[in-house]
């Protein structure tokens, strides 16, 4: 991480699933050989792509995916928001809750209830619902990012293209708005 | 116990001749004598008049003075506005709910009486004021709710509750009610001495396009609100072809703070039918229609009476007397508390029987109007400007006022002042100079034009009213020192949610995100983005809107936010870490804790002021 004097260090990138389905990430790598193009001018810290848990310092940007359905999601976006530059909502679980968002209007302990105790399909002979130290309280609803934190830039689409990932990451690192023309931009 | 409900609905629809147009009519008077309109009575409704099924659950379901489920014997709704609620409206609202042992929107367990709120009822000048059933009951207190009770409870008849009449035909035996005019200043024009009939007889001794002409040359703008040329709409209406034509009358008067109309019903219904009838006369209509607001339905019967009257003076019917006979008449058209109904369109689609949503236009109402014929709409006031221009001639009137804006305007001024009540004074007149005769100097802010107006500080004070300046309605809101901003704001926020019909997403959505964010501001968990946020989001509904509710929706915060600024400021803060400070953790995983008996291992650790 030291970079030698007078070396310019490249941009680093953050990315992370919250309530997501790892969909967007797809689209990430789908843009395909072109990540070799974009490995020659940033630096992956913390994402799911090289496997890294954590922050290895500050990042030029962060890429949400998913909103926030529990306090884990809520300590792990405002840690992207403490590290990173510009934060990226990429897709419409982060920009408007997505698919997660339709337990909204069900009351938490029915969503509960449904899952693990009278759901046709359940099988729990304990009959009991997981409740561990380990697994992070959920919230009372499912919220976008910009609900949690302050966000840069919006990304829609589920997911939104590769094509508009790439125009979108080439256009902030270019530090130039990003010109998303209307065909790339699909709210879904 | 169905037979009788059967019965009841078939003579009732047969009433109104089994017509699916006067579903409204149907409908009230169903609600009127079961107390609601059950699923089992829509069915008849339906059966009967072939009106579609989920047409009659959707209007049923759109007036807030119809009911599926069943509501008291006696009804008490109580003005749930700003104003009342800066007269004691909580207090009034507690001591009723504790008399009643009920909360508000419930009914007694004996099925007797039932609680609620409403926007504006139009009392704006004796608040806080309620109806029970049709009865307006005015300048309310604690003491005054007990015996409403105590009363009910004992007759069960609201009209008892009215234990002395106001002035004027206030006292009228078909009237009867304890409301006050509370006429502060007469003017030359609306409430100058009349001679009945007159003006009819001038215009028709004229040519329907002299009359036309007069109208123009007086350069009568509308009264309604948008200020839309009289003239001008009577022409297009008579050069529209149609079979049927039609004069629309709109005292639906639904603006929070406007009660002009309802003192213009109560004292000169004659010229508001004259009005009527010369418009009739001019565009080429046999028939008039003067919607009522429900609100204002203690009036009904006096207004028949007088309408029955003109009848027999030949001022109405088959052969209106004068140089060039006409046939016209006039029906009443009730509405069932909806603002949205005063607008123009929505009002048709509620005299056609259906729910108040606003129509596309074009075509517009003069082209295309009640069941397809060309249709005048015009407010009670400018009918009233209409019958004395014909009376005194347009040069009379349009020496009043000023050149874009001729004539009188009649203001309801309601709120922290000694006078409120009903002011005509010539377009032109600065604010000041209304408060100054309402005596209400000390006001640190004023909304003109009632919610959907603008909210003005006391830098503006020096503005007019006229179209061209601060264009109102009539309803100007004083808000005296020590008022709070943002509960005002929220205030005709929550009336415009509750009111919008729900069709555009701008608007429906709209109504509901500002509502939001303005809690959250006075909450003090606002941020400075916030501001620029609501901004957007209001012009936004401004431009995306299908009628003038969603246009006119987010004023109260677009004005605020320019004319109070300072105020929105100091309550908002930056997050130092781009945090929102809208999210609470610990609210948001609270339900969590409770399920699971375990506390968040996140929330409570949070960061200065977020716990
Ligand atoms: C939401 C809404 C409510 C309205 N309410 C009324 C009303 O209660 N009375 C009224 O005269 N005009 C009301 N208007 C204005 C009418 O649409 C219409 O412009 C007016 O009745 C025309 O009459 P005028 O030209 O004589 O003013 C309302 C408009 C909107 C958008
Ligand atoms: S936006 Fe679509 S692809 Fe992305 S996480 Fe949500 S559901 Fe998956
Ligand atoms: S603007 Fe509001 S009130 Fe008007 S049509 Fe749209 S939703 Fe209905
Ligand atoms: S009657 Fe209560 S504010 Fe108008």
């Amino acid at each position: 991480m030291s970079a030698r004097p007078g070396e310019r260090q490249k941009p680093k990138i953050a990315t992370v699933s919250l309530a997501g389905c790892f969909g967007c990430h797809m689209s990430i790598l789908d843009i395909d050989e072109r990540i070799l193009d974009l490995a020659k001018v940033v630096e992956f810290s913390r994402s799911p792509i090289n496997d890294l848990k954590k922050f290895d310092g500050r990042c030029a940007v962060g890429i949400v995916e998913g909103g926030c359905a529990n306090e884990e999601n809520v300590e792990v976006l405002r840690e992207f928001r403490r590290k990173c530059d510009i934060l990226v909502s990429l897709g419409d679980c982060a920009t408007m809750g997505g698919i997660p968002a339709l337990r909204n209007s069900i009351p938490l302990s029915e969503c509960l209830e449904t899952a693990y105790l009278d759901g046709p399909t359940v099988v729990n002979p304990l009959g009991r619902i997981p409740s561990d130290e380990e697994i992070p309280l959920l919230l009372d609803k499912v919220y976008p990012c910009h609900e949690i934190v302050k966000i840069d830039l919006f990304l829609p689409g589920c997911p939104p293209s590769a094509e508009a990932i790439f125009s979108a990451l080439t256009g902030i690192l270019g530090k130039s708005r990003p010109d998303l023309p209307y065909e790339l931009l699909k709210y879904d | 116990m169905s037979e009788t409900l059967e019965s009841t609905v078939r003579r009732i629809c047969r009433s109104h001749g089994g017509d699916p147009t006067r579903l409204m009519d149907i409908a009230r008077d169903v609600q009127d004598r079961f107390g609601c309109v059950a699923p089992a009575a829509m069915d008849l409704i339906s059966r009967i008049t072939g009106a579609p099924r989920v047409e009659v659950e959707s209007l049923v379901s759109f007036y807030s003075f119809l009911s599926r489920s069943p509501k008291g014997q006696v009804v008490i709704r109580l003005c749930d506005d700003i104003i009342d609620r800066m007269h004691g409206y909580h207090r009034v609202a507690r001591a009723f709910s504790e008399e009643l042992g009920i909360g508000l929107g419930e009914t007694t367990a004996d099925g007797k009486i039932s609680l609620e709120r409403t926007a504006c009822i139009g009392l704006s000048d004796q608040a806080p004021a309620a109806l029970v059933n049709e009865v307006p009951v005015t300048e309310l207190s604690t003491d005054r709710a007990r015996e409403i009770v105590a009363g009910l409870r004992e007759h069960m008849d609201p009209r008892r509750l009215v234990t002395r009449s106001g002035d004027g035909q206030n006292a009228h035996p078909l009237v009867r009610a304890m409301v006050r005019n509370n006429l502060r200043q007469v003017g030359p024009l609306v409430f100058s001495e009349q001679v009945r009939g007159k003006a009819i007889s001038n215009a028709l001794a004229m040519s329907p396009a002299e009359v036309i002409r007069a109208v123009k040359n007086a350069r009568l703008r509308g009264r309604g609100g948008a200020g839309f040329p009289a003239g001008m709409k009577w022409e297009y209406a008579r050069a529209s072809t149609g079979e049927r034509k039609f004069v629309i009358g709109n005292a639906d008067e639904g603006e929070p703070g406007t009660f002009k109309d309802r003192v213009l019903l109560t004292e000169l219904p004659d010229r508001v039918f004259a009005g009527m009838t010369i418009a009739g006369y001019a565009i080429g209509a046999k028939e008039g229609i003067l919607y009522l607001r429900g609100e204002y339905a203690y009036l009904r019967p006096y207004l028949e009476a007088v309408l029955a009257q003109r009848r027999s003076d030949g001022l109405l019917g088959p052969k209106v007397a004068g140089k060039n006979p006409f046939a016209f008449d006039i029906r009443i058209q009730m509405g069932a508390g909806a603002y949205v109904c005063g607008e123009e369109s929505a009002l048709l689609e509620s005299c056609e029987g259906r729910r108040g949503d606003p129509r596309n236009r074009p075509p517009f109402p003069a082209q295309k109007g009640y069941l397809g014929g060309p249709t005048v709409v015009n407010n009670v006031e400018t009918l009233c400007c209409v019958t004395k221009i014909l009376e005194a001639g347009p040069a009379e009137f349009a020496q009043h006022g000023s050149t874009g804006s001729t004539g009188t305007k009649l203001l309801s001024v309601s709120g922290d002042c000694r006078l409120p009540g009903i002011y005509e004074v010539p377009f032109g007149t600065p604010l000041a100079e209304v408060l100054r005769l309402a005596q209400g100097e000390d006001a640190f802010a004023v909304q003109v034009g009632g919610p959907s107006g603008q909210l003005v500080s006391r830098t503006e004070f020096t503005r007019t009213i006229d179209y061209e300046n601060l264009a109102t309605g009539g309803s100007i809101m004083v808000f005296g020192p020590g008022r709070n901003l943002l509960e005002i704001v929220h205030a005709f926020l929550e009336f415009f949610a509750d009111e919008s019909c729900g069709y555009c997403t701008p608007c429906r959505a709209g109504t509901a995100f500002l509502l939001r964010m303005v809690e959250r501001i006075a909450a003090g968990r606002g941020e400075p983005a916030d501001l620029a946020r609501m901004e957007e989001l209001g012009l936004t509904m401004k431009a995306a809107s299908r009628c003038g509710l969603g246009q006119t929706a987010a004023n109260p915060v677009l004005t605020s936010l320019v004319n109070f600024r300072p105020v929105y400021d100091a309550l908002v803060k930056e997050d130092p870490e781009g945090f929102r400070r809208s999210f609470e953790l610990d609210k948001a995983v609270m339900e969590a804790e409770l399920l699971s008996g375990r506390r968040s291992k996140h929330a409570g650790i949070e960061k200065g002021g977020h716990r």
